[in-house]
């Protein structure tokens, strides 16, 4: 493995698979009364959040703190970012402080890798603008596996705004990866220009695509998209892709639905949908925790520059 | 300007002339001169050099007055005497912006104090540059102005082009309009090509066709109206047929590429690369090849720069919130000879005509170009095509975001004459 992660392109199959086992080792962790293991004792994890975000900060900071790590939270209201100081003059105060880990949360694409040409710390992106969010992905292919048993050959169908999604982005490249067949469903203005580069199929018609998935994975849909022209109104958005009961009842026995949440109920997921005993969204949240502590502990449990 | 000097044994190629073959070259009181006045002058061994008209580049930003920052007038001359360019257009996006004959004025005298190189400065088509109102251009035109640009962006609306190619007839058959060529409302939000590469990098696209839509249009309004459009930077493959075939059909239409446009394809900017971020953007390797053959066959009239200095902050930051550009002026001629000349994409003759010679034509510049005749001012670019060194900061620019940084050019400007003097001597200003 890299010394960061910062794209699902920096892992090999064999780093996933090696990634999700230490995840379910972890897992076992959130279990118990007493939650935590001493595992980095005396290492600090900085979260760096320029980008709102509770779900995946509190799931970093509970990560950490459940391998005993220092956990410092740095967000971007009241900071010196606030006060205009460049990502890289933060960074390297971060730096000066001793942080071993960086955990990245950025509106920028890219700006995880930018910061590695400034810090030695290790760095986690936790979803940079609408490139990649590489630990969402992550978690999502640990839920595939632990309900389905594999991932090799799973249908798994991406729904909706996958051309502002980063979850769409890591999830395709990690499904790929571990041969997965994917399916990007969802209005032609919202699939990325020469998405099938990334080895996955497109598709407009969910209701032709749903009959042969193991996973419908549903996007979040903001409803500003639509000002911006991507589609006319957010009801005709949610009658010609919505998941509702009666397209979920196309899916063969057994198929999942997931979400990486904020969910827009009614929008691109029906309620009922959404509390279905198929749809998995909640223990989403609960491996995303395992599997952050996975990275956090593979990443950091050597001294930097040995194998992790 | 009374230095006197003698290149000897220099390789003249001199694209308005035609000529390409072994002699000496004096300079007496400003001017070329003959023979006779090598006699008791300053001895300069030419053998292996190449001795061309200096180079004009069409498009270059100064930033002075208002981004000193970044460029000023000096600095930026110097780089350009550096890179062997005897003249430049400076772009009128400054603050204030150069819609009017002082700030036009303003600039010229900076460049005559510097000495360096001469400055022809571009004036705005629009007030402020705000796509509303036709500046001033009659006012401008007084004030020796013959290129006029928004540059940054395009004329708005058909509308108002249409009406700027109109205005400009009452001052003569030479006036240009240079435009920008990208369709506003297809490039906002974005940061690079659109295609594979943006969607997986999650940078928003600025498509090929927000060029072509605005190149197409443009040469339209040309024909309409009769007026001279120049197309800036052009980067998509498609352009260069629109262009190719409006030619054919007589239209007034004349155009460049730059350095880096003709180098790089979208590919390079897997690692965000700052410095590699551009507006237009860097395309597709098959676009590249079309700029390449486009200019070989002189669809594409020039080589201009785009010169676009920035201070280390702007282009150290987020890429999305990075300033696009690149510096330009003192890789030219040495990007052009290693990725064009020395493969035997285009050869050397063709490469000094897109530099100097065309350039010169396009901007009414007199002075420049060549022919390189006793009696012409002596303004002449000589250089060594096969002196190998790698791009590395500091440069004579105030500014160091360029693309080409590392990398590893063929060819080398080592004395660059401007109005008859010595102003870059082995590889070096001399003032």
């Amino acid at each position: 493995m890299n010394e960061h992660l910062l794209s699902m392109h920096d892992l090999s199959a064999a780093d996933v698979t090696r990634i999700l086992d230490t995840a379910e080792s972890f897992r076992e962790v959130g279990t118990r009364v007493i939650k935590k293991v001493p595992a980095l004792r005396g290492r600090t994890v900085v979260n760096f959040f320029l980008e709102n975000s509770t779900r995946t900060r509190i799931s970093f900071e509970l990560a950490a703190k459940r391998l005993s790590a220092d956990v410092i939270n740095f967000s971007a209201g009241g900071s010196s970012v606030a006060k205009g100081e460049s990502l890289k003059d933060t960074a390297l105060t971060l730096q000066a402080m001793g942080a071993d880990a960086i955990v990245i949360r950025h509106s920028s694409s890219g700006s995880p890798l930018q910061l590695t040409r400034w810090v030695d710390a290790h760095v986690l992106n936790a979803g940079d603008g609408t490139h990649e969010h590489p630990t969402q992905g992550l978690l999502d292919l640990y839920t595939m596996r632990e309900k389905l048993g594999r991932l090799e050959g799973l249908r798994v169908g991406i729904v909706g705004d996958v051309l502002h999604s980063r979850v769409a982005r890591s999830l395709s490249f990690g499904l790929v990866k571990m041969g997965a067949e994917v399916t990007l469903v969802g209005p032609p203005t919202l699939i990325p220009p020469d998405a099938s580069a990334w080895g996955v199929q497109v598709s407009y018609d969910i209701e032709g695509v749903l009959p042969k998935l193991d996973v419908c994975y549903v996007l979040r849909v903001q409803r500003e998209r639509q000002r911006l022209e991507y589609f006319p109104s957010v009801r005709e958005y949610a009658r010609l892709f919505g998941i509702t009961r009666d397209r979920v009842a196309l899916m063969p026995e057994g198929g999942l639905i997931m979400h990486p949440g904020p969910m827009n109920r009614g929008v691109e997921i029906d309620s009922d949908v959404a509390d279905l005993p198929r749809s998995v969204i909640e223990e989403q949240v609960t491996n995303g925790i395992a599997v952050r502590m996975a990275l956090l502990f593979l990443l950091l449990g050597g001294a930097k520059g040995e194998a992790a | 300007m009374s230095a006197r000097f003698v290149f000897e044994g220099g390789r003249v190629l001199d694209p308005a002339a035609g000529v390409d073959d072994v002699r000496d070259v004096a300079v007496a009181g400003g001017l070329i001169a003959g023979p006779e006045a090598a006699e008791g002058a300053e001895r300069i061994d030419a053998r292996g050099l190449v001795i061309a008209p200096g180079l004009v580049d069409l498009h270059t930003h100064l930033r002075e007055p208002g981004d000193e920052h970044k460029e000023t007038v000096a600095t930026g001359t110097r780089a350009a005497a550096v890179g062997g360019y005897t003249a430049v257009a400076a772009m009128a996006n400054t603050q204030p912006v150069a819609d009017n004959a002082a700030v036009i004025q303003a600039v010229r005298e900076l460049a005559a104090a510097a000495g360096l190189c001469e400055v022809y400065p571009v004036g705005a088509i629009t007030k402020g540059l705000q796509g509303e109102q036709l500046a001033e251009m009659g006012e401008m035109v007084e004030a020796g102005v013959r290129v006029f640009s928004d540059d940054g962006h395009p004329v708005p609306t058909a509308r108002l082009l249409r009406n700027a190619l109109l205005y400009v007839k009452a001052f003569g058959d030479d006036v240009v309009l240079a435009e920008h060529a990208e369709d506003p409302s297809l490039v906002e939000g974005g940061h690079m090509h659109e295609g594979a590469l943006s969607s997986a990098l999650g940078l928003a696209g600025r498509p090929a066709e927000a060029e072509e839509i605005v190149v197409a249009r443009d040469l339209v309004l040309a024909r309409a109206t009769g007026g001279r459009i120049h197309l800036c930077h052009l980067s998509s493959a498609r352009s260069v047929e629109l262009v190719r075939r409006a030619r054919s059909e007589g239209i007034r239409v004349t155009a460049e590429v730059t350095p880096h446009h003709l180098t790089f394809t979208d590919e390079d900017l897997s690692t965000y690369d700052t410095d590699l971020k551009m507006d237009p953007p860097l395309r597709s390797a098959e676009d590249r090849d079309a700029l390449r053959a486009g200019l070989a066959d002189g669809t594409i009239d020039a080589v201009a720069t785009d010169h676009a200095p920035h201070a280390i902050e702007e282009k150290e930051a987020e890429f999305d919130r990075a300033p696009p550009g690149t510096i330009g002026l003192e890789t030219a001629l040495g990007v052009i000879l290693t990725e064009l000349v020395h493969p035997g994409f285009l050869p050397l003759s063709r490469a000094l005509d897109a530099l100097s010679t065309a350039p010169a034509r396009i901007l009414g510049a007199g002075d420049h170009g060549g022919p390189i005749e006793a009696g012409r001012p002596a303004n002449l670019t000589v250089f060594d095509p096969d002196q190998g060194w790698v791009v590395e900061a500091p440069f004579a620019s105030k500014a160091r975001n360029s693309a080409f940084l590392g990398r590893r050019l063929r060819g080398r400007v080592t004395h660059t004459v401007f109005q008859g003097a010595l102003v870059v001597a082995d590889g070096k200003p001399t003032r």
